[in-house]
């Protein structure tokens, strides 16, 4: 019997790692990076928002060296990411700003500006098209054609494509606690590690980067029964987000530069809360739940809007509402990670409990028993 | 898009934030200092948090020891070696002596290490106290306030049920005699070796973003009662079936052929060691 544990360990890694490769490319086809781009949208969204890097290209090529796999490609992100000098924090961006490429209310169906659906799976049904199996490049190129010829003559009728907020106008009504503007220098928590208890700043960060999965299910949870917010969907908006930097140097105030735009979703959901009058008699208030991720992603989002409204009232004793419970389990890196380094050899602990466990079965050392 | 390699992969800022935070750790032994922990290439809970250490702390005359449960073969071990080696092309090594940084998960290195060396633990857990307090916000205030009755009650307990404290590995040690701390999940054979160590022990736990450290000479005592004296695993009567080590914390092998249990030295790198300096005896007797 060789030592096994010992020699041997760096052969059989490179063979393992020969073995991934042999997977990924024994099937004889390869999805280009730039096919995974123009077709796999909604996929390079999540990895972008579980990522939390913006860059469609990378995210595609993360995607393909990781064959598809969620968790694997968002982890190759961040560990990019980590890499990466940090230059520039971008300026506040206005949502109301946003090159709105779909919009809707579930609260009031005629909202100022309209309702637009956008592109959506919400309306289709969910059958599998056995066409696609023989989608031929002559007929995908017929019916673009016709359809951006359509496209175009609509587009000419329509404004530069953004909307006022649906919130804005329950705000006139008074519905809303009216705030001031808090304009404090948001906490970084990717430089920062946040403290509890966190600021909502630092929250609204955790929860946007965090795996939609995880999200979803904490939210759900909230909404099922172990929390108390059931929110109205005020408005879920979709599109492009204009980002600048502030210019080096410059001194006046409007000396910024574009650098881009960002697709997101952005959601804010309507909570009616219990709060006291101004004569002490007990009314209903709506607050505000806010949601927002990379891309288009509205489940992550709108559950998102669930947990930040829970987060703002820790007196609830259920889980959804507890920060240390919700920000300290939603991160893919993190869970994937600890769940994975199960995989690891335990030897010595093992061999340590090993001994405590022997010692107990031989009844202790004899003081007390 | 494609980026130019980083030496030892983090960007400078981040690592000048990590050193920071670690001057921190030295300055306040047994304190758990927060850091923003960053996203590596390995997965979180294999040994990130000392893989950031190492990234901060190496440069280009260090000679880089990595282990994991006692092998420098073992798989995360290689792992790691290769990604300091691809990123910063210093020389690695299987002998404690001639490595200035050692990486280690969850075991001290049999040889003992000295004042130009630094220990790096990966800590999978840091917090001593979770085991009774789930909630980090108490948990630093337990801390700041030397409130400690929870971690001796936890071991009285166990004696009141098991006649004896049943701690596996990471069994907490008090530091500077302030700081109750975990020494990360290393056998108990391990924690008297922390006491006064000459090297800088540093531990890190990526996925809980906590840097903490044993600066040299520090006292280190693991948590026990008068009538209950602190022990670690009991090896006596068994020794290495390869060198014949006794003393040392040992693998425990069920060996199918015989269905006997035999036992041999956790640590590889110093059998390995002992081996060859039994073979250099026998050839030199040979040639006599």
């Amino acid at each position: 019997m060789g030592y096994v544990a010992v020699k041997g360990g760096t052969d059989a890694i490179e063979a393992s790692i020969d073995r991934l490769k042999y997977e990924r490319l024994k099937g004889g086809e390869q999805v280009e990076v730039s096919a995974i781009l123009s077709s796999m949208r909604l996929l390079i969204d999540q990895v972008m928002s579980e990522a939390s890097l913006y860059s469609p290209e990378l995210a595609a090529l993360a995607i393909k060296q990781a064959e598809g796999s969620m968790e694997e490609a968002v982890f190759l992100l961040r560990a990019h990411r980590s890499t990466l000098p940090r230059l520039y924090y971008s300026e506040t961006v206005e949502p109301e700003r946003m090159g709105v490429e779909r919009r809707i209310s579930a609260s009031f169906k005629d909202i100022p500006g309209g309702q637009l659906l956008g592109a959506t799976h919400d309306y289709t049904h969910r059958l599998i098209d056995f066409s696609l199996l023989e989608e031929s490049e002559k007929k995908r190129k017929q019916w673009l054609d016709q359809y951006e010829e359509e496209l175009s003559a609509l587009e000419k009728a329509t404004g530069d494509g953004t909307y006022p907020k649906v919130v804005e106008y329950l705000r006139e009504e008074g519905l809303f606690e009216t705030f001031e503007p808090d304009n404090t220098e948001p906490d970084d928590v990717t430089k920062n590690v946040f403290q509890f208890p966190a600021s909502r700043s630092e929250r609204l960060q955790i929860l946007t980067r965090g795996q939609t999965g995880a999200i979803t299910a904490l939210g759900y949870a909230s909404l099922r029964g172990y929390g108390q917010v059931h929110p109205t969907v005020g408005e879920v908006r979709m599109g492009q987000l204009p980002i600048t930097v502030p210019a080096h140097g410059g001194d006046g105030e409007d000396d910024s530069y574009y650098i881009g735009s960002v697709r997101a979703t952005e959601v804010e959901s309507f909570v009616p809360m219990p709060t006291k009058g101004p004569d002490g008699k007990q009314e209903l208030r709506f607050e505000i739940g806010y949601g927002i991720c990379y891309g288009q992603n509205e489940t992550k989002a709108i559950a998102m809007s669930i947990l930040d409204q829970c987060l703002e009232h820790p007196e609830s004793d259920a889980p959804s509402h507890d920060e240390e419970f919700v920000l300290l389990h939603v991160d893919t890196v993190e869970s994937t990670g600890f769940i994975s380094h199960l995989k690891m050899p335990h030897y010595v602990t093992f061999q340590s409990k090993l001994d405590s466990v022997r010692n107990t079965r031989k009844g202790g050392d004899g003081h007390e028993s | 898009m494609k980026a130019e390699p980083q030496f030892a992969f983090l960007d400078e800022g981040s690592k000048k934030e990590i050193r920071r935070a670690t001057l921190k750790a030295v300055a306040i032994p047994g304190y758990q200092v927060p850091f923003a922990s960053r996203e590596m290439p390995m997965a979180r809970g294999w040994g990130t948090g000392g893989l950031q250490l190492t990234c901060s702390l190496v440069g280009k005359d260090d000679v880089l020891k990595v282990i994991d449960q006692g092998a420098d073969e073992s798989v995360n071990a290689v792992s790691i070696k290769k990604l300091i080696r691809a990123t910063t092309g210093i020389p690695v090594t299987e002998r404690t002596e001639e490595a200035s940084l050692i990486q280690s998960r969850h075991r001290i290195p049999e040889v003992p290490l000295t004042k130009d060396q630094i220990l790096v633990l990966q800590v999978p857990m840091p917090e001593p106290l979770r085991k009774y307090e789930k909630k980090e916000s108490v948990t630093k205030r337990l801390h700041a306030e030397s409130e400690y009755s929870g971690a001796w009650l936890m071991l009285f307990e166990q004696i009141m049920k098991y006649g004896r404290t049943t701690t596996g590995a990471d069994h907490p040690v008090l530091v500077n005699g302030r700081y109750v701390m975990a020494p990360s999940p290393i056998p108990r054979f391990d924690n008297p070796k922390m006491d006064h160590s000459e090297a800088l022990i540093l531990l890190g736990a990526g996925r809980e973003k906590k840097i903490y450290a044993v600066p040299p000479y520090t006292e280190i005592r693991s948590l026990a009662f008068e009538d209950h004296p602190f022990e670690g695993e009991d090896f006596s009567g068994k020794s290495c079936r390869f060198c014949g080590a006794t003393g040392v914390f040992l693998d425990e092998l069920y060996i199918q052929e015989t269905g006997m249990t035999e036992h041999q030295c956790n640590d590889t790198s110093h059998c390995a060691d002992r081996l060859g300096r039994q073979e250099e005896k026998e050839v030199q007797h040979a040639t006599i």
